[in-house]
């Protein structure tokens, strides 16, 4: 079953195509990383699942329910980190928290306190004297300690120190353990290649690739470098490898993962030594969908950005 | 918006930080003469324009000098029109260019003071707010730069505002109305335009918020304008501690004093000089006070959207309540004096063409048509602070809760409509109370209270005006605050100018009965709250539809 399916789904703000036909499934009960370049479109799909944007064509359904007509019964069910943390100036962090507690239906005043502490939140200061990290903490707190079904979380970690980011991996584990869903939008590769189940990739507002890193990591290449005894020839005429840099007797080269068994073949015939192979990171992945638009951000529009 | 406004400076090593505290200040004067160019050329003609097209409509209203002569009777002998206009200069013999000293400049200068407000408030504490200030100050700028680029670009846009208003009205060839008198009479604008720069300039480095900072440098002139309404009528030079007082006391086109000016330009640099000190005490972004901390936890009231809703806007309500308290006990205090002019014979004709009611009545009337006004800023504000929420992303992350668009249009609706009633309420109270402490009689506070209150329906109908921009026009929801400012000129011109009835009828104020020197009358009373009902439905179906913004 699927908590969020969106399919053709249209959005553009005057002459800017932020969403073009986006399609997008996130099951119940995984962690779905949100991958995509900046503009790309994952705010724009965020707030269209809460119902905060009309989409001009296309369906979107949100556990089982239109995020436009349903926004209400809805929100209760879920909870939201939205990328930009705003607080009001003169409201404390602990009193913005139980405000956003408080309009969802009530938080788990143990969780609350439990997470302040975690995320080391001193919740007595007014909202404009946070810095950013804190800002987005009031925001995680009051979303994590609400006990809802889907956690809609965008970029939620930017600003975050490193200590804290472990302890933001530790809570969606926890989630996840609990079988709640969470659509995380992150640019943080390394935290999706930990919390995530599945990923899907956005570019121009199309969803570009839907697909756990196990699959991912198949439709591209391993990085091998090896000592050999003989001199390693001969590695450029196998299909399937690219990039041969030989020194000495140290070969480093890069193969399609359905040609690595021929490759490795080759190299135990030259007297192996030493082998180390390193699977594709979320970067180079990254980079193979879309990075050779990356220098002109990829997006041709009409009109610029303000 | 930003990358294109700020230009490329040369990154800094510390060692080349060995400029004054004024360095940058040329990049930064060019930056905000870019940004302004055209918002204060837009300022600069429509206060000149409506100047000059005020004018030129006397010589058609008061065709020969008797005609002006008896203008002249009718505002000097009446407490409410000098309380509205000016202390009276050149009465005796009241030229065309008398006639613009006394009944325009007063209100004209106004302007020119809100739009250097505005002007100081936006390059200082608001780009300290938005982080901006951050920015350019860790480039190669002097601490005092920025304060200084935005005080020389309000002296050089009076300046021009002087200039335009002198060429606009002697350009019209009006006789009296000649280049001396129209050169003074510009160089007040661009005078009181210059201190209440400074004023803002001194509130920016008070408060944290830019709209905190222009709130009280607007409140300032509010101040400005009631001590000398209150010093003309009471004659007893309170009207010397207003800047406003200051640029009518020029008399221009008819003693063509110039000392005004040259005070005004001396006070201005003194709090000038108040606002770098203090500004050279505080850190950037930073008040004078630092914060405080707060409690843990919100209350129960707070979680729900009505007390959210309060608690964002209780600081305003109050201190409205506060301040027009203030005002209308100031004007109540003058009752006094007001049937002293009664004694002479002019009064006692006009108080037959006012159809009956006594001066007092009629000066209460008067008094209470424009406080009634006031009220509506505070009503535009409030009826906007749904929007600064969307525009500020708080609204998104609060419509993601389990509150509904309607309820939270509501929860903001709901301290517009009782704040404004209630806001209109203390006003009515200082104004009775302190006319009931004077000689005159204890029946007003019964009199003022209703009369106060029946306003109420007007101030809702600017409410529901500024919610259907809300709902159907979030971008231009500054229109709003063009009701506002129509209804103070139909009060104000209107009773100095042959206006056309429909262009005043335009204004929900002018359909209310001006009590307690007309009857009350029910119907409009009626039939506004329920235009205001409707206009608050309509913006709610128009936000019901449409996207929630964030910036
Ligand atoms: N209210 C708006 N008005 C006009 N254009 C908008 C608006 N909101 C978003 N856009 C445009 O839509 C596109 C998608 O923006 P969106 O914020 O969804 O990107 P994003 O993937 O979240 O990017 P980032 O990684 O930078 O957060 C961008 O080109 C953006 O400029
Ligand atoms: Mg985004």
């Amino acid at each position: 079953m699927a908590s969020i399916l969106v399919s053709g789904v249209h959005k553009s703000f005057g002459s800017t195509i932020a969403l073009d036909g986006l399609d997008l499934e996130v099951a119940t009960g995984e962690v779905h990383g949100y991958l995509g370049p900046n503009g790309a479109g994952k705010t724009t799909t965020i707030r269209t699942l809460l119902g905060l944007l009309r989409a001009d064509r296309g369906t979107v359904r949100l556990l089982d329910g239109d995020p436009w007509r349903d926004a209400v019964a809805l929100h209760r069910r879920l909870a939201y980190v939205p990328g930009d943390v705003n607080l009001w100036p003169n409201l404390t962090g602990g009193e913005a928290i139980d405000v956003f507690g408080s309009l969802r239906g009530g938080l788990d005043r143990t969780r609350r306190d439990e997470l302040i502490e975690r995320f080391d939140l001193d919740p007595t200061k007014k909202g404009r004297t946070y810095s950013k990290g804190n800002r987005q903490k009031v925001a995680l707190i009051a979303a994590l300690a609400s006990d809802v079904e889907l956690y809609l979380l965008d970029e939620p970690t930017a600003g975050l120190d490193p200590l804290m980011e472990v302890v933001f991996q530790d809570v969606i584990r926890q989630l996840r353990d609990d079988g709640k869903t969470v659509l995380l939008s992150s640019h943080i590769l390394s935290q999706v290649e930990k919390l995530c189940d599945r990923v899907s990739i956005i570019r121009l507002g199309k969803v570009v690739e839907t697909a756990t890193l196990l699959d991912l990591r198949h439709l591209t290449r391993t990085t091998i470098e090896a000592d050999t005894r003989e001199v390693p020839l001969g590695l450029d005429r196998l299909t399937g490898v690219h990039d041969v840099t030989i020194s000495g007797h140290r070969v480093r080269f890069s193969v399609d993962s359905d040609h690595l068994d021929e490759a490795v073949r080759h190299l135990s015939t030259l007297g192996l030594g030493s082998l180390v192979s390193q699977p594709p990171t979320l970067e180079e992945l990254m980079l193979r969908h879309y990075g050779d638009e990356l220098a002109g951000n990829g997006r041709e529009k009409v009109g610029q950005d303000r | 918006m930003t990358t294109t406004t700020t230009r490329p400076t040369p990154p800094v090593r510390p060692a080349q930080r060995a400029g004054g505290p004024l360095t940058g200040f040329g990049a930064l004067l060019r930056l905000i003469a870019r940004r302004e160019r055209i918002r204060v050329p837009v300022w600069i003609l429509a206060i000149a324009g409506l100047q000059s097209a005020g004018a030129a409509a006397y010589p058609g209203l008061y065709p020969d000098e008797a005609d002006r002569q008896a203008q002249a009777l009718i505002i000097g002998s009446n407490p409410a029109m000098k309380a509205m206009t000016g202390p009276g200069h050149g009465l005796d013999d009241y030229t065309f260019g008398a006639m613009m000293t006394n009944e325009y400049l007063g209100i004209a200068v106004i302007f020119a003071a809100l739009m250097s407000v505005f002007l100081v408030v936006r390059h200082t504490r608001a780009e300290e707010e938005e982080g901006r200030a951050e920015l350019v100050r860790a480039n190669v700028t002097g601490s005092e730069a920025a304060l200084s680029a935005a005080l020389v670009a309000a002296v050089i846009a009076n300046v021009a505002l002087g200039a335009a208003v002198a060429i606009g009205m002697a350009a019209l060839g009006i006789e009296t109305i000649d280049w001396p008198g129209s050169i003074l009479f510009g160089a007040a604008f661009s005078a009181v335009g210059i201190v209440f720069a400074a004023i803002a300039a001194v509130t920016s480095q008070v408060t944290q918020f830019s709209r905190a900072a222009s709130g009280m440098a607007g409140a300032l002139i509010g101040v400005a304008y009631l001590l000398r309404a209150i010093g003309d009528v009471m004659e007893n030079g309170l009207s010397w501690l207003s800047p406003i007082g200051w640029a009518q006391a020029t008399a221009a086109y008819v003693d063509n004093n110039w000392w005004p000016i040259l005070l005004s330009l001396v006070v201005a640099a003194a709090l000038a000089a108040l606002a770098f000190r203090l500004a050279a005490r505080r850190d950037v972004g930073a008040g004078l006070r630092a914060e405080r901390r707060g409690v843990a936890e919100g209350s129960a009231l707070l979680g729900t959207p009505v007390g959210l809703a309060w608690r964002l806007q209780r600081a305003t309500v109050m201190w409205w309540a506060i301040g027009m308290f203030v005002f209308g006990a100031s004007y109540g205090s003058a009752i006094d004096v007001i049937e002293d002019y009664a004694g002479n014979e002019v009064v006692a004709d006009l108080i037959e063409n006012l159809g009956g009611a006594t001066l007092t009545e009629s000066y209460l009337a008067m008094i209470m048509g424009i406080l009634a006004i006031a009220v509506s800023i505070f009503a535009v504000t409030s009826a906007l602070r749904p929007r600064r929420e969307e525009t500020s992303g708080r609204a998104e992350a609060v419509l993601a809760t389990g509150i509904s668009r309607t309820e939270w249009y509501a929860s903001h609706l709901v301290i517009s409509i009782v704040g404004s009633a209630a806001i209109l309420l203390a006003t009515g109270l200082g104004l009775g109370l302190a006319a009931t402490g004077t000689s005159a009689g204890s029946s007003i506070l019964g009199q003022v209270i209703p009369a106060m209150l029946s306003y109420a329906p007007a101030v809702w109908v600017v409410v529901g005006v500024a919610l259907v921009l809300v709902g159907w026009a979030p971008r231009a929801t500054l229109v709003a605050w063009i009701v506002v400012v129509h209804a103070f000129l139909m009060r104000y011109l209107g009773a100095l100018l042959d206006l056309p009835e429909w262009m005043m009828s335009l204004s929900p104020f002018r359909h209310i009965a001006s009590l307690p020197a007309e009857d009350f009358r029910a119907l409009p009373v009626l039939l506004l709250t329920v235009l205001a009902v409707a206009l608050i439905a309509i913006g709610l179906a128009g936000f019901n539809r449409r996207d929630v913004e964030a910036t």
